[in-house]
């Protein structure tokens, strides 16, 4: 408990990526089996130990303290786990620490009116950092900013194995992963991944930065659906439904898996259904997101589809070593029968002429897609990013002019830097807060806006300066939603600076109106025109 | 402005609160105090202690300097007095016992009309290798600070601290470790505790260090290779323990080193906002001030009949006081911050 309790101590405050990525291998490099796993199975949200209710904690801390030293100590520090765990009494002087694994696996026997008192004896024996470490175990908050991606990513590049082989694993281990880690180390072959179902590691395209780059080949042109990329899994006669980085989400979309019954693997775009029957906007799709249940409300409001686009396993026939057409034409004839309510296809446009490719993507915006696709028709379906195989060339991003309002100092090498911009458009004659970007600018522009920050401060709050409403910013950013949380009831998605208008008088920025009138309608509008550019 | 100290049974009137701090009557001084006053008693160097413009200034040899080397000719007629050695002044009898807070530290102990008084300054209880320890003085009326008087601070063993900044110095090779530290006091203190625990390579300095740091080396305490930040290589810098004032982390001056990573050496460490709220990477509980326990442990070995609170979280000690049944109130002393925050 002591290494994990000091692991998450240092990720607490590790803002980068690569720092964190330094503290997990370390953690799994040094720290003996089963710990390490249990470790592992805590930061990526897969070990779930809710013995310890709030009310529990806090009526052992009332046994052990005076009211009046716990009130104000509360109150200066603010969150229960962590006054619990600099008050709790005495120093560790109780006997060894308890390594994790035997909380695990004691917590796992140990019946409801048994836990204060095992809880209290762990405690006793654990210093400042390892209470507060096992308090945010025990309740389930570790919120150390690690996803499993980046768990992944850390034991493939400790371990040296390639981080598509441990996502594609992932599925068919429990914690505390004995045999992974056995594999990591070469003392053992690599587990099997045939506990079905399992997860296929996804294939991904780069974004199209020049179009000679399609040169030579036969492409599938289809549209970038503006929803979240998932793969349906049906095999023996169970179903799952897996995120991008194979997080198992098959919970959150009942009604999803439900209505689609085919023995498959299918990669695809998770969608809701407006009240028009098509694809609604992303903040609709929002609104099932990261939930780990869903309410039969939500359901009604947002029912779930999924848009095909390819086709890996079917019927237990592994097809990733087809070329894409003929996936393709095997996956046209699955929907042909299954298609309905909750799984379609998505489909593949046909130009018309050598400028249809630029005149549908500037119409992506107006139909609600984000962009397009494109995929040589010869690609085998291979995890990662292949160069050359597959390009997303997404639509336009929207602009507005808006004025510099806040700065805040970036992290690890932008610590000494004011890189992260608050900025704000007109209502009336005051400047509301519409975003916040902390890219889009070169090394150069950071340097003079940094000083440029420094000079026209008007007032300090920590690491915030607030500055002079005088710089304008042009800002890009992909869609404009309506938000509760920020006071000027718009909240953009993707925004960056995109140029740094040094010339432009602040009183010309861009108004809280024209802003607004961006904010996609619920439904979008039916596709337009055009039919000569679809086929099926 | 004098106002005796709200005190009906006591007899104490001779110990008042005034504008510019604690007021001894029959002394004719002030301890401490926060404006220009003619005769000073100072416990330390620190700045909301020390100031410059008072016309006469008894205190200890070490920081009699500190305030030369800080206020030239505004430091006053300095007058030093050696720990243990007793003054008479007016009609009190005044001695400094060394605080162990930092080097020069001093207790005020005050002995009028049969009773005595022990104002602490800034004061702990754990081994520093630049000062002398605290030494109690049981007493009638003890003045204490309550810095860190909240029992969520008691501070880990400073050695367990830093052997975090060597762990982090091996994860971290390539990066710059930046440490905040105090310029008076916490900035030797970690370098002795480097020291100790064996790390022998160069320590780098901000210029703005580096006058007290060697004032302490003259008056004793070796600190070893002690280069200048301003003036190092980018390079050699990496993987290096940088000390600087804590304003300068996150500040330009920090862009001549590799890749920093911000640490802060301080008892408001214990608290995560805090070190959260301003972008620290790598917290150091490390502090000059007594902990919750050094606090309260104190008090129960000089067991005095009456408890003064000076600065800081007044409330939970003037409560824990009474709950053990001794007399105390919270002094309201205009002026004092403490250097442990930033």
């Amino acid at each position: 408990m002591k290494r994990f309790a000091a692991l998450l101590d240092r990720l607490v405050y590790t803002p980068a990526r690569n720092g964190k990525l330094a503290l997990l291998a370390d953690y799994v490099r040094t720290v003996p089996d089963p710990d390490r796993g249990w470790g592992l199975a805590a930061l990526t949200g897969e070990l779930a130990l809710d013995h310890a209710k709030p009310a529990l904690i806090r009526a052992l801390i009332a046994d052990r303290t005076d009211p009046t030293l716990f009130a104000l100590s509360y109150d200066y520090v603010g969150d229960l786990a962590e006054t619990c765990a600099l008050l709790w009494p005495g120093d560790a002087g109780e006997g060894p620490a308890p390594r994790l694994s035997e909380i695990v696996e004691t917590l796992r026997r140990t019946s409801k009116a048994e836990t204060p008192r095992r809880l209290a004896g762990w405690l006793d024996r654990l210093d400042a950092t390892g209470r507060y470490g096992f308090l945010k175990l025990l309740t389930g908050g570790l919120r150390v900013g690690v996803s499993a991606r980046l768990a992944k990513t850390a034991l493939a590049e400790t371990f040296a194995k390639p981080v598509e082989d441990i996502e594609e694993l992932w599925p068919a281990l429990s914690p505390p992963y004995a045999s992974l880690f056995a594999w990591l180390e070469d003392r053992a072959p690599r587990p099997s991944p045939e506990a079905a179902p399992r997860f296929r590691p996804f294939m991904l395209a780069h974004a199209l930065e020049d179009r000679s780059d399609l040169g030579g080949h036969a492409w599938q042109v289809e549209w970038k659906w503006d929803g979240v990329r998932v793969q349906y899994v049906c095999e023996l006669g169970e179903k799952r439904l897996f995120s991008r980085t194979g997080d198992d989400i098959s919970g959150a979309f009942p009604d999803l898996l439900e209505g689609v019954q085919i023995d498959a693997v299918i990669d695809g775009e998770l969608l809701v259904r407006g009240a028009d029957g098509e694809a609604a906007p992303f903040n609709d799709l929002q609104q099932r997101l990261n939930r780990k249940t869903v309410s039969t409300r939500m359901l009604a409001a947002y029912p779930a589809f999924l848009r095909a686009y390819d086709l890996l396993v079917e019927a237990g026939d592994d097809v990733r070593g087809l070329p894409l057409e003929e996936r393709r034409a095997r996956l046209e004839r699955l929907m042909a029968a299954h298609a309905g309510e909750r799984i379609d296809v998505s489909e593949v446009l046909t130009l018309s002429d050598p400028d249809a490719l630029a005149r549908l993507q500037a119409e992506a915006r107006a139909l609600g897609r984000e962009g397009l696709m494109l995929k040589r028709r010869d690609s085998v379906y291979t995890a990662g990013r292949v160069k050359g195989l597959w390009f997303k060339w997404k639509r336009d991003p929207h602009t507005a002019d808006a004025v510099l309002m806040y700065a805040q100092r970036g992290h690890g090498k932008r610590s000494s830097f004011y890189s992260d911009y608050t900025f704000g458009v007109w209502r009336g004659d005051e400047l509301v807060p519409v975003g916040k970007a902390y890219f889009g600018f070169t090394d150069a522009e950071l340097k003079r806006l940094d000083a440029w920050v420094r000079d026209h401060t008007v007032q300090r709050f920590g690491p915030v300066r607030e500055v002079e409403r005088r710089l304008v910013l042009e800002v890009a950013f992909d869609s404009v939603h309506p938000s509760a949380r920020h006071k000027s009831g718009l909240a953009m998605r993707f925004p960056r600076i995109a140029r740094i208008r040094w010339d432009k008088p602040a009183a010309e920025a861009d108004h809280l109106e024209s802003l607004a009138k961006l904010v996609e309608p619920r439904a979008p509008a039916a596709a337009s025109g055009d039919a000569d550019l679809f086929s099926r | 402005m004098q106002q005796p100290v709200k005190n009906k049974s006591g007899p104490f009137d001779w110990l008042a609160v005034t504008e510019a701090g604690l007021y001894c009557r029959p002394g004719g001084f002030h301890v401490d105090p926060s404006r220009p006053v003619p005769k000073a008693l100072i416990t330390h160097g620190h700045g909301d202690h020390a100031r410059p413009g008072h016309a006469a200034v008894l205190t200890t040899p070490a920081t009699g300097a500190i305030m030369r080397a800080r206020f030239g000719a505004e430091a006053g007629a300095i007058e030093p007095v050696r720990y243990g050695e007793e003054r008479r002044i007016g009609e009190v009898r005044v001695r400094f016992v060394p605080a162990g807070h930092i080097l020069g530290s001093a207790q005020i102990v005050l002995e009028h009309a049969g009773r005595r008084v022990v104002v602490s300054g800034d004061y702990k209880r754990r081994r520093d290798p630049t000062c002398a320890p605290f030494e109690p003085v049981p007493c009638d009326v003890f003045i204490t600070e309550a810095t860190f008087a909240l029992p969520v601070f008691r501070h880990p063993p400073a050695e367990a601290e830093i052997a975090r900044l060597l762990e982090s110095l091996r994860l971290f090779p390539e990066r710059a470790h930046l440490v905040g530290v105090y310029a008076l006091g916490k900035c030797q203190r970690v370098i002795a505790l480097l020291r100790e625990a064996g790390y022998d390579r160069p320590i780098y300095l901000h210029g703005a260090l580096r006058a007290l740091t060697e004032f302490y080396v003259a008056e004793g305490v070796p600190l070893g290779a002690l280069p200048d930040a301003t003036r190092a290589a980018k390079d050699a810098m990496k993987g290096a323990v940088v000390l600087a004032p804590p304003a300068a982390i996150g500040e330009r001056w920090s862009r001549r080193l590799p890749d920093p990573l911000a640490a802060l050496a301080s008892g408001w460490m214990r608290v995560r906002q805090r070190a959260k709220q301003h972008g620290i990477e790598l917290p150091l509980v490390i502090s000059d001030h007594a902990d919750w326990d050094e606090l309260t442990a104190t008090i129960t070995e000089l067991k005095p009949g009456e408890v003064w609170v000076t600065h800081g979280r007044e409330e939970a000690l003037v409560h824990w006081c009474r709950s053990q049944g001794i007399a105390a109130r919270a002094l309201m002393l205009a002026g004092r911050a403490d250097e442990d925050g930033t």
